[in-house]
């Protein structure tokens, strides 16, 4: 386990990723602090919040890599998992090290999991940090009205970073599955992000709405639900339940391609 | 488990592709502290069958013994002491030789953490890479990346070491550096077991061999019956022929009526060719006190040829090179059996 996720942030390109995501908040604090300074009061209520509260750039930041950044680089990573093994011709050497077949999804589930959390924790942490250093901080408004102070916010902060790590799982194990199919990499990381492209396009239309709550992606941008006092932890929970679902069906079926498969890479 | 066994054996292990039979049912015998060598042309089913040695493949039919457990289903107990280089090297270029060597260790849930460094070093002197340890993978030339996957088939001490192509890709002087590596390894007691499309490899540094042609097992056995099971022959050079084909048939030889065509100096005469077979006559250095006086000795068809008043120039008895051996098992040429 180690190992693996060694291997992983051993590598230029994870940190090529991470980096980029880091990018993300602070591309939005600084064009935000730019503009603002001759400011017509116009443009979307939360990215005007920002100049308010330099805590909110982790919100808009994340809201922003939501959609296509963060599946993008999730896709990558997990489509990687098998197929680059077989790729590099790795795969072969680890199952005779050996590692059991289940062994090795496992852990490479878990790394890709990891993945998935140091991204969001990245840009989250990326957007308080440059909230902090260009807009004033304080106490922060919640949508509910309330008012928490630093601390509690940064809490709340974790918790969003935890929400959408959760909300990472089920694309994660489809991109594991797909992995398992082929011995091309680009093919699967381009194939689970294309999956959750069209996800998010079937849970636009609204002639689908019956489809929707079932779609991995479905909650995503629900997050905002923790900045209300109480916390709404409804949302929360039907999220983690349908990504344990989605984590349940696709990492049965990349087990049950990958313990049978012939590995002639 | 007895000493002296199989490390491996197969009984009509069979792989089907889609409609075609890659292996069709070859019952291997690789005997303990043997170096075996596994021959055959390109696409003969080699690869194929270290890959359901090893349970990276399942096999359509038959059943797979490696060191004495049934393979793929005790895969666990059997791969730590298995050490394998499967068709070329895979590393991950962007790691270095020892960082490489370390995953692949650790993967290994057999392999002690607290020697992993020693070993690690070690196994990469063996193969000469230590000054190279540091550098990334990517920088590799394809003879170094070739050490390395041999290097990690060394990581800990294994009972059985399976090489797939060995010296693809590497240098004469390190595909002498392979052979003194596998007798060192054979000295240690651990069974070797090579593939390669190479005769001269094979021939140079194994005591057992198999041959595959289109996915079928040809023959099998020590290089000395290996060798037996050519033909040998008689080879007369004469200025007098004709009483020298008399005589022989006299014998009982079956005169070869075609010469090979074989250039011989004006002066020695023609050629007169002959089979003989193995059993007739006795090979390998001769003992005083085995020695029984058999018709067909060598010494013997001189004698004949002499007192018959033959002008014998040259005499000599040829064996079967395993080359002729190979080349009639599996076809010359390009002319891949499918």
């Amino acid at each position: 386990m180690g190992s693996e996720l060694a291997v992983l942030f051993r590598r230029r390109r994870t940190w090529v990723m991470l980096l980029a995501l880091a990018l993300i908040p602070v591309l939005v604090a600084v064009a935000v602090r730019i503009s603002s300074a001759g400011s017509s009061g116009r443009g979307p209520a939360f990215i005007e919040q920002i100049s308010q509260n330099g805590l909110f750039v982790a919100l808009v930041a994340l809201t922003i890599c939501i959609p296509l950044f963060l599946p993008l680089t999730v896709g990558v990573v997990a489509g990687d998992t098998i197929s680059g093994e077989a790729n590099l011709g790795t795969l072969r050497y680890l199952l005779v090290s050996p590692v059991g077949r289940a062994r090795l999804l496992l852990v490479k589930f878990v790394a890709a999991m990891a993945f998935c959390l140091a991204a969001t924790v990245v840009i989250v942490l990326a957007g308080v940090l440059i909230g902090a250093a260009l807009f004033p901080v304080g106490p922060v408004t919640l949508l509910s009205g309330d008012t928490i102070g630093s601390g509690e916010a940064a809490l709340r902060a974790l918790l969003i970073a935890g929400y959408v790590t959760v909300s990472l799982l089920g694309l994660t194990a489809i991109g594991l599955f797909i992995s398992t199919l082929t011995d091309i990499p680009v093919g699967a990381m381009a194939a689970t992000v294309v999956i959750s492209i069209v996800s998010q396009v079937l849970d636009s239309l609204p002639q689908l709405s019956a489809l929707h709550p079932w779609l991995f992606s479905h909650y995503w941008l629900d997050f905002a639900d923790l900045l209300r006092q109480p916390i709404e932890w409804s949302s929360f929970g039907t999220n983690t339940l349908l990504q344990l679902a989605y984590l349940a069906v696709f990492g049965t079926l990349a087990y049950g391609r990958f313990a049978s498969k012939d590995v002639l890479s | 488990m007895p000493e002296g066994g199989l490390a491996i054996q197969t009984r009509g292990l069979t792989k089907v592709f889609g409609r075609q039979t890659v292996v069709n049912g070859i019952d291997l015998s690789v005997p303990r502290g043997s170096v075996f060598g596994f021959l055959g042309p390109n696409g003969s089913g080699k690869t194929t069958s270290i890959r359901m040695l090893l349970g990276l493949a399942s096999a359509t039919s038959g059943e797979i013994t490696v060191l004495g457990q049934q393979m793929p289903k005790r895969a666990g107990t059997v791969l730590p002491r298995v050490g394998a280089l499967i068709e070329g090297p895979g590393f991950y270029p962007f790691l270095s030789g020892t960082a490489n060597l370390r995953r692949l260790d650790s993967a290994d849930r057999f392999a002690r953490t607290s020697t992993r460094t020693a070993r690690v070093g070690e196994a990469l002197e063996r193969v000469g890479l230590t000054h190279a340890a540091g550098k990334k993978v990517r920088a590799y030339s394809l003879g170094m990346k070739q050490r390395l996957g041999i290097a990690n088939a060394l990581l800990t001490p294994r009972d059985l070491i399976v090489l797939d192509e060995p010296t693809n890709g590497l240098d004469p002087q390190g595909t002498r550096e392979v052979r003194n590596l596998v007798r060192s390894l054979t000295a240690e007691g651990t069974t070797v077991f090579v593939s390669s499309h190479l005769l001269a490899e094979i021939e140079q540094m194994c005591t057992h061999a198999a041959v595959m042609r289109a996915g079928n097992l040809v023959a099998q056995g020590s290089l000395d019956e290996l060798r037996q099971a050519g033909q040998s022959r008689v080879r007369v050079l004469t200025p007098d022929p004709g009483p020298a084909r008399r005589v022989l048939a006299e014998l009982g030889l079956a005169v070869e009526v075609d010469a090979d065509g074989r250039e011989t100096h004006p002066l020695d005469g023609e050629s007169v060719t002959a089979p003989l077979d193995a059993g007739n006559w006795v090979d390998g250095p001769i003992d005083a006190g085995t020695r029984t006086d058999r018709p067909l000795d060598p010494e013997r068809i001189v004698a004949a040829l002499v007192a018959a008043g033959v002008r014998v120039r040259g005499f000599a008895v040829e064996r079967a090179s395993l080359e002729d051996l190979f080349v009639a098992l599996t076809g010359e040429g390009f002319d891949v059996a499918q």
